[in-house]
């Protein structure tokens, strides 16, 4: 990243476009499994070990994202909207351990095993409670929707970025490099 | 938090180009509409995956709500089987069932069990009735401290075998307004709609009734799959059959018995010596495991792997059974469930049912402490 200061790390970039598909998934499959009687079952079998695995990648992203140099943010974004893109970073990093912990604890309150495969099961982290259960599995909830929201309006603010204002700032979580093609174009313009 | 804005805002703004000049008023418009696409497509998908659009397909909540709107809303008491006492005690394995199944609940030795015996419906203080269907709600809590769970009822077979024959059931049988018991042309109708019920129902009714909850048979209904360590596959159902000799029903000397004849029987004999059940495996050969409504033959290959002993009876105003889901799919390694879609149904409902109740405050129970003596 030292050499391409342009860019995200390598790994910054792995992880996030790995926990983008994955916080995707997760928020589709939750959102159908609680309103699916016949797929019920199948989507819950996912939806618990597939959010575990995130919370175990948000702790290794989080130390990454402690550990490494960020690209500067392109000179097209106003200072406002540099608050609010870092306002709205530290709101997905706190969704992406929230959602998962209220999970495991909603569960653990609701007096349930936390299966994960075969006959690998997590330890309740909550005592069992029927008002802790319900106050965690509404949350659950209104997490899980503010995520979405979060995500749909950081989706619009790159796409603006992308379309309208044409800053490449997309470039700067692309899985490839980009310094190859920025430094031709620059050279030709 | 200041720390990653010092981050951000340290680093020097190294972009070495400009952005290009701005779009012209077709194009812009273009674009901003391919934004809105796709965020509107996004949103879109989601609330379709969510059943949004399509707010009266049958649904956990449309299910547990018709349950609400037939038998009245009982806060904090369990949609269904609401009527019930919590029970405790222990499963011997002999551990014959390890042919079967790598589940350790099957290797030889004792397991605690808490469970729940209940009748079925909605209403938590319903008369005891003979032909009301009863259940026993199993938790056993094995050593690795894997669960099982199982709601096993007194009938032969499931009256239906699908979540929207149990729904069309659910409303057929509510009890009219005008007369407070169901309409007979709404059950008929049901009838012809769904014949494999009615001949289910036939079979039910052709079963005699037994005195109480003590010498019950309770019947798993839905197929399951056992796993063994060899990775064999055998399809079962499961019974837990009573050691109390079978002893036909007969009604009530007076016509004023108590509202809780079969509840306050289950406790005297329960307090008197200690209750058991075999817990007997058939294993299915080619039959079906996706019909609840079908029994299997009777010459089918039955295994004894265990008894279980019920020898604690408790209120469930006190007892932690109130506040568990007994979820026919929790299941330990070594079983799953079968390709009968009624479990992840029943799986569905329990949940958004338990969820609705855990959050009520819950009256007391029909059966209350001081009948069970805690």
């Amino acid at each position: 990243m030292a050499n391409n200061p342009t860019q995200f790390a390598l790994l910054s970039r792995i992880l996030h476009w790995l926990m983008a598909a994955m916080l995707l998934a997760m928020l589709f499959i939750g959102v159908a499994m609680v309103a699916s009687l016949g797929n019920y079952h199948r989507l819950v079998a996912i939806h618990r070990p597939l959010g575990i695995m995130i919370l175990i990648l948000a702790a290794i992203r989080l130390v990454n994202r402690m550990c490494t140099t960020l690209p500067p943010f392109p000179p097209t974004m106003s200072p406002l909207e540099r608050r609010v893109a870092s306002a709205s970073e530290r709101l997905l990093y706190t969704l992406m351990f929230a959602l998962p912990l209220v999970g495991w604890g909603m569960l653990s309150a609701g007096h349930y095993p936390i299966v994960m495969f075969g006959p690998w099961h997590l330890p309740p982290i909550l005592p069992a409670n029927p008002t802790l259960y319900a106050v965690l599995r509404q949350t659950h909830t209104l997490l899980a929707y503010l995520l979405f929201a979060t995500f749909l309006a950081y989706l619009s603010a790159v796409l603006f970025h992308t379309l309208i204002i044409r800053d490449r700032l997309l470039n700067r979580m692309a899985l490839w490099s980009t310094r190859s093609r920025k430094s031709k174009r620059s050279s030709t313009t | 938090m200041n720390e990653w804005n010092a981050m951000n805002s340290s680093e020097p703004d190294q972009m070495s180009e400009t952005s290009p000049a701005p779009l012209r008023g077709g194009d812009l418009v273009l674009r901003l509409a391919a934004i809105g696409v796709v965020i509107a497509g996004i949103a879109g998908l989601f609330l379709y995956a969510g059943g949004w659009f399509n707010p009266h397909a049958l649904s956990p909540a449309t299910m547990i709500t018709a349950f609400e709107q037939t038998s009245g809303k009982h806060p904090g008491f369990r949609r269904n089987h609401a009527k019930g006492v919590c029970v405790s005690g222990y499963f011997e394995s002999n551990g014959r069932g390890v042919a079967l199944s790598k589940a350790v609940v099957f290797l030889p030795g004792r397991v605690p069990i808490i469970g729940r015996f209940a009748l079925a419906g909605g209403q938590p203080y319903q008369a005891d009735a003979a032909h009301t269907v009863r259940s026993m709600a199993l938790l056993f809590k094995l050593p690795d401290g894997e669960e099982w769970r199982t709601g096993i009822n007194n009938i032969p077979v499931f009256p239906v075998n699908t979540a929207q024959g149990f729904y069309d059931l659910l409303l057929a049988s509510a009890p009219a307004p005008a007369t407070g018991k169901p309409d007979p042309a709404k059950m008929s109708a049901f009838m012809e709609k769904h014949p494999e019920s009615a001949k289910a129902m036939q079979l039910i009714r052709s079963q005699p009734v037994s005195s109480g909850f003590a010498d019950s048979t309770y019947n798993s209904l839905n197929a399951f799959r056992f796993i063994n360590a060899q990775g064999v596959m055998t399809p079962v159902r499961w019974a837990m059959v009573p050691v109390q000799p079978f002893v036909p029903y007969h009604a009530p000397d007076s016509g004023q018995a108590d509202k809780n004849y079969l509840f306050d029987a289950l406790i005297t004999s329960i307090q008197s010596h200690p209750l058991q059940w075999h817990l007997i495996i058939t294993i299915g050969q080619g039959d079906p495991t996706a019909d609840a409504t079908l029994p299997w033959p009777p010459d089918r290959q039955q295994v004894d792997v265990g008894t279980l002993t019920i020898n604690q009876v408790e209120s469930e105003d006190t007892s932690p059974a109130r506040d568990i889901n007994f979820d026919p799919l929790i299941l330990p390694s070594g079983m799953s469930g079968s390709d009968d879609p009624l479990l992840s149904a029943r799986s569905a409902a329990y949940a958004e049912s338990f969820t609705r109740r855990e959050s009520e405050h819950k009256d007391p129970s029909a059966v209350s402490p001081a009948e069970t003596g805690k």
